[in-house]
């Protein structure tokens, strides 16, 4: 009787937590590895269409964003919108603003530049031909239709 | 007393708050950052051309026109066509297996026309006097010896007329995701062409050829020439306008 109270007394041992931080840590450094910081805040929904013969962009530092899709607040309506950057854009802004990521860069490196449209699967073609339109204008010519790897 | 005080040091640092710390950095870098590596299907637009008169009219069976209506609808070369089978229409028009008479008109290549063809543009180089006239002979002399390169790796092989074009025209309201889905079909047969012809005449998956080995860069550069990836991404036409 005695032997069994005492046991009761003990209870079990306390998980040791001493190497929960070191398991933060290495969740920590994966996600610090694999993830990039985010560049803007999305203005726009996009879902982006899915592809099968999908090529990857190599390099980030050569890659500038064209976001088209509708709006995130509900209040500007569901028009899709045109954001460059950080704000929504007009088309006639293209031009400057292909220009301004063309100058940015070393000479070296200014044929490569790829713009990549991010669009929602939604949008009507008629604003991406607009804006194909507008880049061709600006001799902006490598361009990626951003979609996700499926189908 | 005093000695055994020495003997345990400066007390222990309290390691229990280090989980909270490094729990605060990893939600700080789970919300700053994306995991979104960005691919998508790469296109190179063509440049505006000034003068529109000044191009050289293709002849119908060299271009494979696909239209898209605004009810995400296909009209490939003037029949109405699902997209399941567009691959397969593809692959058709580059390859046009049966010599028909609307799809391209294929020429042989061999080592003896490329040779003769060289030799050809040499003497006229070798002739010219008018800068311009250099330049073209030049031209001609690289383009051929390209195509001897490709021959000497591959084979003798068919090549497309340079006319030969996938054009894709959409209507105002047709889905961006529509547009997306037909490229992806016309890139798709044209790369399952390509990988065919690598493992018939190579023996190795297309897609394992190395970019940066040089003996690869070749293979690639030839497998492309072979099955070129002309998908015309020209004027948009509006294909609601176009039909009344």
């Amino acid at each position: 009787m005695s032997r069994f109270k005492d046991k009761k007394g003990k209870g079990t041992p306390a998980i040791s937590t001493a190497s929960l931080p070191d398991i933060i840590f290495m969740l920590l450094f994966f996600f610090m590895v694999t993830t990039v910081m985010r560049e803007v805040d999305l203005l726009v929904k996009i879902s982006l269409p899915e592809a099968s013969e999908v090529t990857k962009l190599e390099d980030k530092a050569l890659v500038d964003y064209i976001y088209i899709g509708p709006p995130s607040e509900s209040y500007l309506g569901t028009e899709p919108r045109i954001q460059l950057n950080d704000q929504f854009a007009r088309l006639d802004e293209i031009d400057a603003w292909v220009k301004l990521g063309t100058e940015r860069r070393d000479e070296v490196l200014q044929p490569k530049i790829t713009r990549s449209l991010k669009v929602d699967k939604e949008t009507n073609m008629k604003i991406v031909t607009d804006v194909k339109q507008e880049l061709r204008k600006s001799n902006a010519l490598k361009i990626n239709y951003s979609s996700s790897q499926g189908g | 007393m005093l000695r055994k005080k020495r003997r345990e040091g400066p007390g222990e640092i309290n390691a229990g708050s280090m989980a909270d710390i490094a729990f605060l950095l990893l939600i700080f870098f789970l919300v700053t950052t994306t995991m979104d590596t960005d691919a998508g299907i790469l296109r190179l637009l063509p440049p505006i051309v000034d003068d529109m008169e000044n191009i050289d009219k293709v002849k119908d069976r060299n271009v494979y026109i696909v239209l898209i209506n605004d009810a995400d609808q296909l009209l490939v070369e003037g029949e109405p066509m699902d997209i399941k089978d567009l691959r397969a229409g593809a692959k058709e028009f580059m390859t046009n297996p049966t010599n028909a008479e609307n799809l391209p008109e294929k020429t042989r290549i061999t080592a003896a026309v490329c040779r003769e063809q060289i030799a050809f543009n040499r003497s006229y180089l070798a002739g010219a006097t008018e800068d311009e006239d250099r330049v073209r002979f030049q031209k001609e002399i690289d383009r051929w010896e390209d195509k001897l390169l490709a021959v000497e790796l591959l084979g003798e092989f068919m090549e497309l007329p340079n006319s030969a074009v996938i054009s894709l025209q959409t209507g105002s309201k047709t889905s961006y995701n529509m547009y997306v889905q037909v490229q992806n079909e016309l890139e798709a047969g044209i790369r399952e062409l390509r990988e065919d012809l690598s493992r018939e005449k190579l023996g190795r998956r297309f897609s394992e050829l190395n970019d940066k080995d040089e003996d690869d860069q070749k293979l690639i550069k030839a497998i492309r020439m072979v099955y070129p990836q002309r998908i015309s991404e020209a004027e948009p036409v509006d294909v609601s306008r176009r039909n009344q």
